[in-house]
């Protein structure tokens, strides 16, 4: 039989029983011919692919990463917590060592939920990725990790979750921001005031193929990375930016999603969105797999593959070119970019709108992060909704020095129960996740 | 059949009459079981006889030694996997032509490399032919245009769909080959077999045993010869159910002098592998019951490495009470009065010899014996057991409520089955049972089987289809056919595919083994309904032989 030259795990749960709704596209049917695909093949006879069931992510597991409004257990349901604890179970092998990389091919995907959870938005409700990566800190301690988001959509929700964090490098590869949802992912969001230049965005034109991705991965992602110098390479593998997605507009394909892993070799790649699948998904996630695995995926073609339809113009070969060297000189300049903008400054303060598009809620937010010179410093969140549940928010970040702690706790007793609808303290070198609210007091 | 003996055993009304076992020529395999045959039925009307079940290893052999056919294989691959490791026949030539996961011809067959296949194959003389294309299960019309080009050139021809339903290439690959490849051995032996038993007036019907524990006639399995590749521990784990009706989990031992084999028990019935089992390493879609081997056995040679007890995995010789110049857990048995057989002295001085090297009496020594053959066969059942617990699951109900195989008791066969069942009592911390004919389970397995079968149904209400592989039967269907229709329909050619396959019937139990409808959704419309359906008829017995006489523990 064949033998796969890395021992690859896949944690494949297509949970055939869930949907956000009937017609939607995150529904039952979404993994059904990728299964139908995979099983043909006779992957999982392949020596060297193990296959693992998911986990079930602990609520500790949500706590560490995200504010859920009104708690976790009425946010998320238990194929919430499967996705994410496929994705944990993915690492776990990776980490002790069973296998050399891992593919978690789980549903429903994470990328757009962010710290504060009021519902879903963009089909996520909690982060697969980062809970996955904040279950591997606390179990393994400090890790340096780079994350590649991959899918089509900027990754808004894990670019918000590691935001201030200079140990978790987020760069997400996407369609431009001004041409699709969630309409964010510009060069200018740059990192918090603890990780500024760790917050990389790469808006790509409507058209960019393989050629495009492959540029930007070799001159720009690879580069980086090399100066990072993770423990673990993360992908975000969404498969949305695939010529025949039908919420999209890219023209990638399956030996290119194939060509990118290989040469990005991540350690652990999670899938996010993608959509069509029939036409995609079924051969991008044969793609990934071979690539993650060292065989050969020069054989892996779409039915309706056309090399000379999908060749991309050489204006958008310019733009990207350009777009590369703009995004490169901005992290080669991020010391400088921080010096500029934190001179003086004790907190940095950001205000924004948040569109929950699957439940229709509007979330109105700010967040304060202290700056500090001995730790990423502790943040608040202040935030309501056009549902009510006004919440206020602490974290102290996992690196967070003395006085950060003591300012975090200080901040949280502090806060005026009766203003808000609950009030949170994230502990994350305790590993300790508090609330209050008004209810508890009378 | 086994290696080295042939069990035979003769039934009457759920009462075992006579039972034979002999040793077997494998040189003259038809001569071996004409012979038990005759002993078997000594003084009986032939007239009587109802019929005849043959678990035979005809086809293992021949796979062992080397003398299966030359087979041809055709093969569509499409794109996907890199296709050189599917390499298993003398010439494989590989086509294009290609059907995507929902049975739609992306690109047609070219009739000229068929033509030219034909004569690569015709060139370097081969007779037997295989053709097998990806994802030929949900549109068998490339294989069928194949077959109807060359029908007249080669025999026999197997084609992909036919061998299983299931969807997995490289095993529909290897399955169509494996089959193709022992057609005409089979065929031979099954002519054989009619002529010895129309000499001796027999006219009963004779089927033979599969590796899924089911029987199907003769004549069926003239056409699908391959599945009756190791049906060897399927006889074994269908005897046991003989004698032990339960429905609890458990696990099965069928402990021989070589080897043990493990199997298990969910709700009392045996449980199947996933796919297929592997053939000389190759994995197919030849339904089995589970069944794991390990090299320890009555008659595995013992020895004491770096003061630790070893036993197996080779078997040697015999053991030092019968003759052989090992020490083996028989001797052991012997020495503590578990079993009468062979030379006590020898079996002592076995023990003492162990004993020695470990500062114990030989008595404790044969204790220590038994205690870490128990041992490694527990080990064993419990990693089997893991695994099988963590069997993948695709639905959010199954990975939180799904079931888990927790055994209750343990069912033992074979020559030391008797011996080693207090000690597996105690290591397992739950009873042990063995049944009195515990020697020729295998042979009673075989003659107690029922038919069985299984299909694969696939409904794709937008492109107006339902295919059944297994059965040829690929027709057009309206595009409101339902789940329930489907299911009905199931059950209905489930019946019909066991009876061809030789099933009477009331024997015949049909049921939903699996069952699934996705609505499909394209724009924001649902345009159909994709509806998986597999359906089988049960592995069972015609009647049981659990009466209180035949069962000890």
């Amino acid at each position: 039989m064949l033998k796969a030259e890395h021992r690859l795990g896949l944690v494949f749960f297509p949970a055939f029983d869930w949907a956000i709704s009937p017609s939607h596209p995150e529904r039952e049917e979404r993994l059904l011919y990728t299964q139908d695909q995979i099983f043909e093949e006779g992957i999982m006879d392949i020596e060297n692919i193990k296959t693992y069931n998911p986990e079930l992510a602990s609520l500790k597991d949500v706590q560490r990463v995200h504010f859920c409004v009104p708690d976790v257990e009425e946010r998320v349901t238990k194929s919430h917590l499967i996705s994410a604890g496929g994705a944990i179970k993915a690492a776990h092998v990776v980490m002790e060592k069973e296998v050399d990389k891992a593919f978690a091919l789980v549903r429903p995907p994470g990328h757009h939920a962010q710290r504060v959870v009021y519902g879903d938005r963009g089909f996520c409700i909690i982060n697969v990725e980062a809970i996955m990566l904040e279950n591997l800190r606390a179990k393994y301690g400090p890790l340096r990790i780079a994350i590649v988001d991959t899918d089509c959509h900027h990754g808004d929700g894990t670019q918000d979750i590691y935001w201030n964090d200079k140990n978790t490098l987020f760069i997400s590869l996407h369609q431009d921001g001004r041409t699709l949802y969630p309409g964010t992912g510009f060069l200018d969001e740059f990192g918090g005031p603890g990780a500024i230049g760790y917050n990389i965005n790469v808006p790509l034109p409507p058209g960019t193929g393989d050629e495009g991705f492959l540029y930007v991965l070799d001159n720009l992602v690879l580069p980086i990375l090399d100066e990072f110098k993770p423990d673990l390479v993360i992908n975000s593998a969404g498969q949305d930016n695939h010529y025949t997605d039908p919420l999209t507009n890219m023209n990638f394909t399956a030996r290119g999603y194939a060509e990118l892993n290989h040469r990005l070799n991540p350690d652990i790649a999670v899938l996010e969105g993608g959509y069509s699948i029939e036409g995609a998904l079924p051969y991008v996630n044969l793609g990934i797999i071979l690539a993650m695995a060292g065989l050969d995926y020069s054989h892996i073609c779409e039915p309706d593959f056309d090399a000379k339809k999908l060749k991309q113009s050489p204006q958008i070969t310019d733009y990207i070119k350009k777009l590369c060297n703009n995004v490169y000189y901005r992290w080669k300049q991020k010391e400088q970019i921080a010096q500029e903008l934190l001179k003086g400054k004790d907190y940095i303060k950001r205000q924004r709108h948040i569109y929950y598009d699957t439940d229709g809620i509007m979330e109105y937010q700010t967040q304060i992060f202290k700056v500090c010179k001995k730790c990423s410093g502790v943040s608040i969140i202040e935030s309501n909704s056009d549902i009510g549940m006004p919440i206020f928010a602490v974290t102290i970040p996992y690196d967070a020095c003395q006085s950060c702690v003591d300012e975090g706790y200080k901040t949280f007793n502090e806060a005026d129960v009766q203003k808000y609808y609950k009030i949170y303290l994230q502990d994350r070198p305790n590993d300790v996740y508090l609330t209050k609210s008004p209810d508890l007091i009378s | 059949m086994g290696g080295t003996h042939i069990d035979g055993v003769l039934i009457h009304q759920g009462e075992i009459m006579k039972v034979t076992k002999s040793p077997t020529d494998p040189s003259n395999m038809l001569e071996s079981i004409l012979e038990a045959l005759k002993h078997l039925l000594a003084g009986q009307d032939p007239s009587q006889i109802e019929r005849i079940i043959l678990s035979t290893t005809i086809c293992t052999n021949a796979i062992v030694e080397n003398k299966t056919d030359p087979v041809g294989m055709i093969i569509e691959c499409g794109p996907g996997l890199a296709n050189d490791f599917l390499r298993c026949g003398r010439e494989n030539i590989f086509i294009s032509g290609y059907i995507d996961h929902r049975g739609r011809e992306v690109s047609p067959i070219d009739p000229g490399e068929i033509r030219h296949a034909v004569e690569i194959l015709k060139k370097h003389g081969i007779s037997a032919v295989a053709v097998t294309g990806k994802f030929s299960v949900r549109n068998n019309e490339h294989e069928i245009k194949i077959n109807e080009m060359i029908k007249d050139k080669f025999s026999p021809i197997t084609l992909g769909h036919t061998v299983s339903g299931k969807l997995n290439f490289p095993r529909r690959v290897f399955t169509s080959y494996y089959n193709s490849a022992v057609y005409t051995i089979f065929q031979n032996f099954c002519n054989n077999i009619h002529r010895a038993l129309q000499k001796q007036s027999i006219n009963s019907p004779v089927f033979v045993l599969k590796a899924d524990g089911g029987t199907m006639s003769i004549k069926a399995g003239e056409k699908y010869p391959v599945n009756t590749i190791l049906s060897g521990p399927a006889a074994s784990i269908m005897g046991g159910q003989a004698f032990l009706k339960t429905s609890k989990d458990a696990v099965f031992l069928d402990i021989g002098g070589t080897t043990t084999d493990i199997a298990f028990l969910a709700d009392g019935v045996p449980l199947f592998e996933p796919l297929g089992i592997k053939i000389a390493g190759f994995p197919t879609l030849v339904r089995a019951l589970y069944s794991v081997s390990i090299g320890v056995g009555g008659d595995s040679k013992v020895s004491v490495e770096k003061q630790r007890l070893v036993i197996g995995p080779e078997r040697l010789d015999r053991p030092k009470a019968l003759g052989g110049r090992y020490p083996t857990p028989t001797d052991a048995m012997i020495v503590l009065g578990l079993m009468d057989i062979g030379d006590k002295k020898k079996a002592a001085y076995a023990m003492k010899e162990i004993g020695q090297i470990l500062n114990l009496s030989a008595e404790s020594a044969a204790e220590k014996v038994l205690d870490t053959m128990a041992d490694m066969i527990k080990c064993k059942v419990d990693e089997l057991l893991d695994d099988i617990n963590s069997h993948p699951v695709y639905t959010v109900k199954e990975l939180l409520y799904g079931k888990k195989v927790k055994p209750q008791l343990i069912q033992a066969i074979g020559g030391p089955a008797k011996a080693l069942a207090p000690v597996l009592e105690e290591k397992f911390r739950i009873p042990c049972i063995y049944p009195k004919f515990y020697k020729v389970a295998n042979a009673v397995g075989a003659a107690l089987a029922r038919t069985t079968a299984e299909i694969t149904m696939f409904v794709d209400t937008e492109q107006k289809t339902l295919s059944v592989p297994e059965m040829g039967l690929y027709e057009k269907i309206s595009s409101a056919y339902s789940l329930e229709e489907s299911k009905m329909r199931a059950l209905d050619l489930i019946k019909q595919q066991s009876r061809l396959l030789g099933a009477k019937d009331d024997e015949i139990e049909a049921e939903i083994l699996e069952e699934s409808s996705f609505n499909m959704v394209r724009g924001f419309y649902t345009t159909g309904k994709n509806i998986r359906i597999r359906a089988q008829t049960k592995p069972g017995l015609i009647s049981q032989l659990w009466s209180e006489q035949n069962v000890k523990s």
